[in-house]
């Protein structure tokens, strides 16, 4: 197990240093800069271009650029945003709660509804339930995003009105943001209102969120859970006369999650960029929201930053996902 | 079992109820749906419209203010000012009883005098002023493109109330600059306050200003809140709140407003308009902008360094079924640089009508019997003077194919746009302005003056001396009669030249929801809500 986390470690250095010259290159490589975007319709004296290029240290060629960059995240200074002046970690800490919550709630969703679902198609297999389940999971899984979105506030929002259209919470309620999450902060202030209305503006967001995910555990549940069910213990169980759910809970299910489990860690990582778009559409002010933004202004620190965090965080999930996988699995030798 | 699920469904049922009742709205609060988060509660910084929108409107007063809806300068934190006759000094009288707000760490101890006046000005001006360089990063982006350090020599105070502006040189637009929302005036004793307590940077994030609203609280790209100001001197709002619920996809703010989330909206897109219309919750205001979209012909490659050519393709542009196709009717056909809201607009001038057979006999006089081969950059977005460049160009392309000129039509993501236009690289391009201020200099200067050739504002990179002499004179003039006299000629210079084909003067839209009463749209689209009130009984 210590070898294999040493290895997993030494291995995180190359994917570190490929991540930050990649971010680097592709926010390079999308044609304008900082300066122009600030400059607009209007035409830009070149001397005072020259001098703002200077100050935001973009006159330098970019390989001394990339490396005084990384020299500045070693030091753990992700620079200062060019659009407002503030620290690129500050804001990605004051925003990141937001993104963390509407991810755990789509993967909630995708869980709770995803697992049974495979579940019910497994043990129905080439019925109408089984069908239906892959059917829409296929739909889900094929639609954009951003149309689903769309979708999901005009029916449910606009049409029947039953839930609020974009944001984090009704605008009535003013709460102070200790945690960063709001459920928490509202269920800490005392105002159940506060918490409901909180709890009813995650609904959209997170089932636009969290439909991909939702498709890939229900028809990885689906397979898994008929490779499980053909087994020869599972067949035993059965001729032992124990009852059905005692045979799809206790030996199937639990045998049939290790490859799901892996799975829902890889959704971290779609979760984090899905929630990009997701932000977008429902105003949701987490740092998918924040970083589009810093691509449309050519924020290159704000970018830069942004990914990087956001990949460390896919890689830790991603770690603890393979220690998990040993846990629930004794088998599984990391050596 | 059966006692379970319909346990289960009872507490479904109450917690859906609990969950999608909609709370009711706070009375006097007004939502607006902006389109973006502010950079910073800075006025002086920061160039955008999102962020003027968000802290130099509801916060902030300028020494003259425009009348919300006209250009029409009127008195702000001034009550009064003189020019002298060669327009090289302004005297400015100032209010008295101006309160600035106050925060948890600042209350102010005395009214608005000279000395905010002095200090708003110099913190931008003098490079060695204590306040000048506070930030990392920081610079007075607007304060330094309107080159207004060119312009103003110093400022003086003369006594509490009275300061005074000596210019380099006469300059006419100056009073219209001192209306922008760089020259927000700042609390002097707010800063010092703050450098005592150690935190100067604080005076630049908690904003204090004299505005019709006080700073609340902001989440980052999600709410920014106001609260009204009781002792604002021009009457406290009538709303008691102000909320900016920034939502930046057009889709979602028209959705919010729909379901009375937001009030008022930002920036609609102009596919909605239609069923907006139909809307019955709803209202649509609607204003001329102060903008023009134009092709610009880059004078300096062939074949636009012919005047003929410029005017046999001004002649074989169909400009009506591009405001129906592309504007949809929401705009009207420019023949002037400026648009008809500006005083000085010269209705006498005589547009080039649609006429391909006078286009093709100009190309043969030209040289250019069997036409010839051109490249036409057209916008890569949507702009407030242009909503679908693509279209415009298809359009353009068609006529031009009548008259014998075979068009490539190229783009560019925006900002490579920008800065391969700023180079000069294009031949004819599509482009457009949208006015900072109410002064026509600033449509002539920095989009056809000579020295915008440099900076890169004027894309015909056209400079006639005529033109220019007229525009220079204009901006030294201070009699505003005698100004529009000489924009009108330098006006009939310019059709006849030809460096554009004027194509239209868009118009903006502010949709609202049916109780919002008072609001006024401003002419240059900023969100003004000191005068909007709610009804009573809001719609349902």
């Amino acid at each position: 197990m210590l070898a294999f986390l040493l290895r997993r470690i030494v291995l995180i250095v190359p994917t570190f240093i490929g991540v930050t010259l990649l971010a680097f290159a592709l926010i390079h490589l999308i044609p304008g800069d900082p300066v122009e975007n600030i400059s607009g319709e209007r035409g830009m004296d070149p001397a005072r271009r020259e001098r703002l290029l200077h100050e935001f240290g973009l006159d330098k060629p970019l390989p001394v650029q990339y490396i005084e960059y990384v020299g500045q995240v070693l030091r753990g200074n992700l620079g200062t945003s060019l659009t407002t002046h503030e620290d690129v970690s500050t804001e990605f800490l004051t925003l990141f709660p937001a993104t963390i919550e509407l991810a755990f709630f789509a993967l909630l969703f995708s869980v709770i509804v995803g697992l049974p679902a495979g579940i019910v198609a497994a043990i129905k297999r080439n019925t109408v339930a089984d069908y239906a389940v892959m059917g829409v999971s296929l739909t889900g899984y094929s639609m954009p995003i951003f149309w689903w979105a769309l979708l999901l506030i005009l029916f449910f929002s606009v049409y029947l009105g039953w839930t609020p259209v974009s944001g984090r919470i009704s605008v009535e309620y003013d709460v102070p943001a200790t945690t960063g999450f709001m459920l928490i902060d509202t269920l800490r202030s005392g105002d159940f209102g506060a918490f409901r209305s909180a709890l009813s503006h995650l609904i959209l967001p997170s089932i636009a969120l969290g439909t991909i995910p939702l498709a890939v555990i229900a028809r990885m549940t689906r397979s898994s859970m008929l490779e499980v069910l053909r087994e020869d213990y599972v067949r035993t169980a059965r001729a032992k006369g124990l009852p059905r759910w005692q045979v799809i809970v206790v030996h199937a299910l639990r045998n049939a999650l290790i490859p799901v489990i892996t799975v829902i860690g890889l959704q971290v990582g779609l979760l984090l960029s899905g929630a990009i778009l997701t932000e977008t559409i429902f105003s949701w002010p987490g740092v998918g929201n924040w970083l589009i933004h810093g691509v449309q202004s050519r924020d290159y620190p704000v970018v830069q930053g942004g990914i990087l965090l956001i990949a460390t965080i896919v890689i830790t999930v991603n770690l603890i996902v393979d220690m998990l996988y040993g846990v629930i699995n004794p088998r599984i030798r990391h050596a | 079992m059966k006692t379970q699920l319909r346990i289960g469904a009872v507490a479904a049922a109450i917690a859906a109820a609990l969950i999608f009742a909609s709370p009711a709205q706070s009375k006097g609060t007004l939502v607006f749906c902006s389109e973006g988060s502010p950079e910073g509660f800075q006025p002086q910084f920061f160039t955008t419209g999102t962020t003027f929108d968000a802290v130099s409107v509801p916060m902030f007063n300028r020494l003259v203010e425009f009348e919300t809806g006209t250009t029409n300068i009127i008195p702000g934190l001034a009550e009064s000012w003189t020019a002298s006759p060669d327009g090289k000094v302004y005297t400015f009288k100032l209010r008295k009883g101006v309160k600035f707000h106050s925060n948890a760490n600042f209350t102010p101890s005395r009214d608005f005098n000279a000395d905010d006046v002095f200090f708003s000005w110099n913190r931008m001006a003098d490079d060695n002023h204590p306040f000048h360089k506070l930030t990392a990063g920081q610079t007075f982006a607007y304060f330094d493109d309107m080159g207004m350090k060119n312009i103003v020599d110093k400022v003086e105070k003369l006594d509490d109330y009275t300061v005074r502006f000596t210019l380099k040189r006469p300059e006419a637009p100056f009073l219209a600059d001192m209306a922008m929302d760089f020259a927000s005036i700042l609390s002097k004793e707010y800063f010092e306050t703050m450098q005592k307590k150690g935190t100067p940077n604080a005076a630049d994030v908690y904003p204090i200003g004299t505005g019709p609203f006080e700073f609340g609280s902001y989440q980052k790209d999600a709410i920014i809140r106001y609260k009204a100001f009781d002792k604002y001197w021009k009457g406290r709002p009538k709303i008691d709140s102000l909320v900016f619920a920034i939502t930046r996809d057009a889709t979602a703010r028209y959705a919010k407003l729909k379901t009375g989330e937001c009030q008022v909206m930002a920036f609609p897109k102009p596919a909605d308009l239609d069923e907006m219309r139909k809307d019955p919750q709803l209202t649509i205001q609607q204003k001329e902008g102060l903008n023009i979209g134009y092709i610009a012909f880059n004078v300096e490659k062939k074949p636009f360094d012919n005047k003929l050519v410029r005017q046999a393709l001004n002649l074989g542009t169909n400009k009506d079924a591009i405001l129906k196709a592309v504007y949809q009717g929401n705009g009207q056909v420019a023949k002037n640089p400026i648009p008809p809201i500006l005083w000085s607009y010269n209705n006498a001038v005589q547009d080039y009508p649609y006429d391909p057979a006078k286009a093709k006999q100009l190309l043969t006089q030209a040289g250019y019997p069997n036409g010839f081969e051109l490249e036409l950059w057209y916008l890569p977005v949507t702009r407030p003077y242009n909503p679908d460049g693509k279209r415009m160009a298809e359009l353009i392309q068609a006529d031009w194919e009548k008259i014998g000129v075979k068009t490539k039509l190229v783009t560019y993501e925006w900002a490579e746009y920008r800065k391969r236009a700023k180079g000069g690289e294009h031949q004819a391009i599509m482009f457009g302005w949208s006015g900072d201020n109410g002064d026509p200099d600033n449509f002539f200067v920095p989009l056809l003056g000579c020295e915008a050739v440099k900076g890169g504002g004027n894309n015909a990179r056209w400079c006639n001396k005529a033109f220019e002499d007229l525009i220079i004179k204009a901006a030294q003039t201070p009699k505003q009669a005698d100004r529009a006299k000489l924009y009108e000629q330098a006006q009939v210079i310019f059709k006849e030249e030809a460096p554009w084909i004027t194509v239209a003067h868009s118009v903006r839209f502010d949709p609202l929801r049916k109780e919002v009463q008072g609001y006024k749209m401003d002419a240059t689209a900023h969100h003004y809500f000191d005068k909007a009130d709610l009804a009573k009984t809001p719609a349902p």
